[in-house]
């Protein structure tokens, strides 16, 4: 709701998007910890129930010596949701959160996995031409900043896929294309991985949905019901497939299939997937009047 | 009848050939560190190593490493900070070469490698071992030391020679005998593809 303004401090952005990096990289979420408990209860395959309990393993490992749980970096996403009341210089955060960003990089220090996309050279800062990767949201909460940062993996970058299907081709498009996509990637995305999809929209709004899908905390739902139903329909088939953790057999290949919608021409019937990889890496700072909490 | 094997680095072509799909196999001692910008700059850029990689594994990695200047500890003068595991399938074309003109026995990465991999470990004697994607926490254990590095103007996608020990165990995926562990699950997982639509009311 609309009140009176509350300042945004950008030295604490720059310090916190920072921090956020690194934890991001070396705490996984409570969601994604249960999902693997879930997934290695139910596994019924000896190497995918192998590979699952040494996943397991890696994860208290990590956080026991404060180390990375991956070695890839990512590119850097950082999600800012800015609430009603908050004022800010939008330029001037856009570049205290690319400061924070290769601070981590430099001070922790954490490999740049970054480059030029032409002449392949690596400033070693994580950062480049519209890297850290920056998406701005606005919400009706008062006087709350959020910023969640995800490095994205490029095991399963590399695997994203969009089809512009046409109306004709109808919603059997779409599942088709979503079971193509898990058959195709096999092990490359490092499964059991998080589908996301994406639905309708144009083609790049299509393709930033399977993203937001992707990175959603699991047990979280897609807001229209006609996604919602489609993740549960999807959720229960593509375990059936038998690609498994590693892509080496098993029940273990999606934590879940994620989709997000929007509204689409009536000529058009876009479909987008893109995967999360099974060190579904987020971290989260919020920002209000009392100060900066830290979480997922 | 699955086997295990602690291996001491380098190794023979006979050692390698003996290995099957399943089998599983523990490195000590050197391992090289490989990665794309490393390969395309040795393969199609003219690029020599100083390195001896005959009879030795190569891991598809790019390691977080840390400047600590040249010590005992560090001779390199990188210690690791974390060391993992890439996707294989980018680097499939440099497989054959690397054991041509290298002499590198053992691949070590994620998710497989495809045919011309498959064929110059059949032709050549080597093998495919999958470490376990994103267990880079677990897997930087295994590391003792960088103990060199070479071509590292590329870094982080420098060529590494890591020492390790008890690096492992590694699932035999692919080995010298047309054994593919990722051929037959994908074939497998095609196979159900058809029921998963009818599952999903999909008309075909």
């Amino acid at each position: 709701m609309k009140g009176k303004s509350v300042k945004v401090d950008l030295k604490q952005v720059e310090e916190a998007c920072k921090e956020l990096y690194i934890r991001a990289v070396k705490l996984l979420p409570p969601d994604i910890k249960q999902g693997f408990a879930r997934l290695d209860q139910a596994e019924t395959d000896a190497t995918g129930k192998a590979i699952l309990g040494t996943l397991i393993k890696n994860i208290k490992v990590a956080e026991g010596t404060d180390n990375l749980l991956c070695q890839d970096t990512g590119i850097p996403i950082y999600n800012v949701t800015i609430g009603r009341n908050v004022e800010v210089d939008g330029y001037a955060l856009k570049q205290a959160i690319a400061r924070g960003c290769a601070r981590a990089t430099r001070e922790h220090p954490l490999r740049s996995s970054v480059v030029h996309p032409v002449t392949r050279k690596n400033e070693h800062t994580s950062c480049g031409r519209a890297v850290p990767v920056i998406n701005i949201d606005f919400s009706d909460t008062s006087d709350t900043l959020s910023i969640e940062m995800i490095p994205k993996g490029s095991g399963s970058e590399n695997n994203s896929w969009l089809r512009m299907a046409v109306p004709a081709d109808g919603i059997g498009a779409i599942k088709t294309f979503v079971i193509d996509c898990v058959l195709e990637a096999g092990g490359k995305t490092c499964p059991p991985t998080i589908v996301g999809v994406g639905v309708g929209g144009t083609a790049d709004l299509c393709v930033h949905l399977s993203k937001v899908a992707a990175t959603r905390p699991l047990g979280s739902h897609c807001e229209d019901p006609e996604g919602a139903k489609l993740e549960t329909e999807l959720s229960g088939v593509v375990n059936e497939l038998g690609v498994g953790a590693q892509g080496l057999g098993g029940d273990s290949t999606a934590f879940a299939v994620h989709v997000e919608t929007a509204a689409t021409h009536i000529t058009m019937n876009p479909v987008a997937v893109n995967m999360q990889c099974h060190s579904a890496r987020r971290a989260r700072a919020t920002f209000t009047p009392q100060g900066v909490q830290y979480g997922f | 009848m699955m086997a295990h094997n602690d291996f001491k680095m380098p190794v023979t072509e006979q050692q390698v050939r003996a290995l099957k799909v399943n089998d599983t196999v523990t490195l000590n001692g050197t391992l090289y560190g490989i990665r794309d910008a490393t390969q395309i700059h040795m393969f199609d850029r003219g690029r020599k190593t100083r390195f001896d990689m005959r009879g030795h594994a190569v891991i598809h990695t790019a390691p977080n490493v840390k400047w600590a200047g040249e010590t005992s500890a560090t001779p390199a003068g990188y210690a690791p900070v974390c060391v993992g595991t890439t996707t294989s399938a980018r680097m499939e074309r440099f497989t054959r070469p690397l054991m041509s003109e290298y002499g590198v026995r053992i691949v070590i990465g994620k998710g497989g490698l495809f045919e011309a991999s498959q064929k110059a470990f059949q032709e050549l004697g080597g093998v495919y071992l999958a470490v376990i994607g994103g267990a880079a926490a677990l897997e930087t254990t295994w590391i003792e030391q960088i103990e060199d590095v070479d071509l590292d103007d590329l870094n982080p996608e420098s060529l590494w020679k890591f020492r390790v020990k008890g690096f492992g165990p590694l699932l035999v995926a692919m080995d010298s005998h047309g054994g593919n562990l990722y051929a037959e699950v994908n074939a497998a997982a095609r196979a159900k593809r058809a029921s998963a639509l009818a599952a999903l009311g999909v008309k075909q």
